[in-house]
């Protein structure tokens, strides 16, 4: 089986371009082009270099000694948390400004929901030298007051998304509508693998180095390219995305997506598309999708603001009902549990996000010798209020 | 099997009305839940010559604040499209006009597409219009099926699409084309400007085998009949939807505008 997108934009059933005419021109543009720009030799390399000099990668594949003996398999974290801003997102967002400068487009917007995409963007938009307009919900707005800081800091507009649940679902909506409103000059910087085709597979392109870099890394300490386990966490998928990546076809390679279960997932309160969802479409692509029977999409929960969205990446939700990624849950609990855990083992707070991952090992059976990378995907320096507000450690 | 089978009132309409077809969209289940039915009665009294039938939906991006709150209130109604079938299940014993649901494609893919699509003929729908169902998956997975329901598929054009689009729509459409007037969300700009005039009759220059009527921004009579000039009529939406939102008396308000718009004292 080859895990790829067809020249439909689809990954299996999942994927598509669901949007509506106005739409059509600027996800057409860039669908004639994106292969083409990312393949030109210019391109790659001033992307190569900007990760190397600007967000410092590569990132190590740090052995971690005292997790492994804990869980009894050789554990590798890819440190992603170590990217420049804190978390993976910056490669994304790195590559689809080069994009955009490209097409000649002056002026971006982006969708966040805890501010982390929305910070990546402000930054690679300071970088360049180009406006930037970010939505997020006016919920999350108040309850991420220091990334909405610093994305004004790097001089972005953040606007309040105060329609619908007024969180990232609505922050999305209220940038494709931006975006319908200002076709020609506008680029939209969708901060994962979801939104209409070509965006899902153009940002797992940009996030493959991930995956790239633990090829040759782990070769060097292990003297293989290919771990037993990549594990990592799905929100709408972008970090696991460029986790697989190049591992997607290679069957010895087991790929582990570990969803936010939030209060759990009989409570009404959690984010595992996988276990609570459909097939259905938002923003712009067939995936799965939590919904109403009457198809109104449900707006989800959990405690990391980066997992809480009701979709996942149609590759995710590809690569979940192919059978080829093996999906858990994690509860709030259990990821802050796992979050202190690898602070006092290796000196390392993760991201909440990450943490939901780094729970799941806990779940799984290894034996001894199981080569098990995962992918630490940001710092929990953003997440310092929900572990204060936790308390117990 | 025995079909009757019955000219599409859509076609019908445009047969015999080649100007100044006046289109009204509101939002079903709103105001009230139960308002659906005596709204389209009032809106054929009034003189409307079709009615598009919004299904409410929780993430309508291609629509600006107002129809985004009525679609809010209708949901927060507990309207769904089951019961949009119910408050139309006779329709068509007072109301003989065109009829069009509008929505998105996802409430529709989980009522089934083929469930859906006999419903629609159940209850006496002409035509649909879905935005976010883009062309080439209704060529591939829905046309056949809207079609052996007698359901035609109207498609949206917009300002940014290029010509030889405009000519494939054109090819695969049946009934209008619906012409978004300006690059925007619906109601998010009013009046009409110098550029979407030399649109229009970019367009109108086409001459295009399907009729078009002109949506968004078209909120008065000024607009209407500026529309009017350049397509066989237009669509009101995001203004009709704040008449509704004010009204103490739907029938009468819903006479005084739709006469407002059209001329007729």
């Amino acid at each position: 089986m080859k895990v790829a997108v067809d020249n439909r934009g689809y990954y299996g059933k999942f994927g598509g371009a669901y949007i509506p005419e106005m739409l059509y021109p600027n996800v057409e543009e860039l669908r004639q082009n994106y292969l083409s720009i990312i393949g030109e030799e210019s391109f790659k390399k001033e992307f190569d270099h900007l990760l190397k000099t600007y967000v410092g990668r590569p990132t190590p594949l740090y052995f971690a000694q005292r997790l492994s003996e804990k869980f009894k398999a050789k554990i590798y974290l890819k440190r992603e948390d170590l990217c420049h801003t804190g978390a993976h997102k910056v490669n994304n967002t790195i590559g689809q400004i080069l994009l955009a400068m490209r097409l000649g487009k002056q002026k971006i917007i982006a969708e966040t929901g805890a501010g982390q995409h929305g910070v990546a963007t402000a930054t690679v938009c300071a970088l360049m030298g180009l406006e930037c307009i970010v939505y997020m919900g006016e919920v999350d707005i108040a309850r991420q007051k220091p990334n909405v800081e610093r994305m004004r800091i790097l001089g972005a507009e953040v606007r309040p998304a105060k329609s619908g649940s007024k969180t990232l679902k609505d922050a999305t909506n209220e940038a494709m509508r931006h975006w319908i409103n200002n076709p020609v000059d506008t680029h939209y910087i969708i901060g994962s693998v979801v939104g209409p085709h070509p965006y899902p597979d153009m940002v797992a392109r940009f996030q493959s180095v991930i995956s790239q870099e633990i090829k040759w890394q782990l070769k060097e300490a292990e003297g293989t390219e290919n771990p037993d386990y990549i594990v990592a966490c799905v929100g709408g998928g972008s970090n696991a995305a460029g986790a697989y990546y190049h591992y997607l076809d290679n069957k010895d390679v087991n790929l582990i997506a570990v969803e936010a279960a939030g209060l759990g997932n009989n409570s009404g309160e959690s984010a595992a598309t996988t276990v609570l969802g459909r097939p259905g479409v938002l923003h712009g692509s067939k995936t799965l999708l939590m919904q109403t029977d009457d198809g109104q999409v449900v707006e989800p929960y959990s405690i990391s603001a980066g997992l809480d969205y009701p979709g996942i990446g149609p590759i995710h939700a590809h690569l979940f009902d192919s059978g080829r990624a093996q999906f858990y849950s994690v509860t709030d609990e259990e990821a802050m549990k796992a979050g202190i855990l690898l602070s006092r083992l290796e000196g390392i707070i993760p991201a909440i996000e990450s943490a939901h991952a780094l729970a799941a090992l806990g779940q799984m059976d290894f034996s001894k010798d199981d080569v098990v990378v995962l992918n630490l995907s940001g710092r929990g320096d953003k997440d310092l209020e929900t572990y204060i507000k936790w308390g117990r450690y | 099997m025995s079909t009757i089978i019955i000219k599409n009132r859509i076609e019908q309409l445009f047969e015999e009305k080649k100007e100044r077809i006046l289109s009204v969209y509101f939002t079903a289940g709103f105001p009230d839940l139960n308002d659906t039915s005596e709204i389209m009665r009032h809106l054929q009294d009034s003189g409307a010559d079709i009615i598009e039938v919004g299904i409410p939906y929780s993430d309508p991006v291609a629509d600006g604040p107002t129809i985004q709150e009525s679609n809010k209130v209708a949901l927060d109604n507990e309207i769904s499209l089951k019961l949009i079938f119910e408050q139309l299940k006779n329709i068509r014993k007072s109301v003989d006009i065109p009829i069009i649901l509008m929505g998105y494609i996802n409430p529709v893919l989980q009522y089934g597409v083929e469930d859906f699509c006999s419903k629609c003929a159940e209850v006496g729908v002409d035509g649909l219009i879905l935005p976010d169902l883009p062309m080439q998956e209704y060529m591939d997975e829905y046309q056949e099926v809207f079609k052996a329901h007698g359901l035609l598929n109207i498609f949206l054009i917009t300002p940014q699409t290029s010509e030889a689009r405009i000519n494939e729509i054109d090819q695969n459409s049946m009934g209008f084309i619906y012409m978004v007037s300006s690059s925007s969300t619906t109601g998010a700009k009013s009046g009409i400007s110098s550029s979407q005039v030399d649109y229009f009759n970019r367009v109108k220059s086409m001459n295009l085998k399907n009729p078009v009527l002109i949506g968004f921004g078209i909120s008065d009579k000024e607009s209407f009949d500026q529309a009017s000039e350049y397509a066989a009529g237009a669509i009101i939406g995001s203004a009709f939807i704040n008449v509704l939102k004010k009204a103490e008396n739907l029938q009468t308000e819903i006479k005084t505008f739709i006469q407002s718009i059209k001329g007729i004292n």
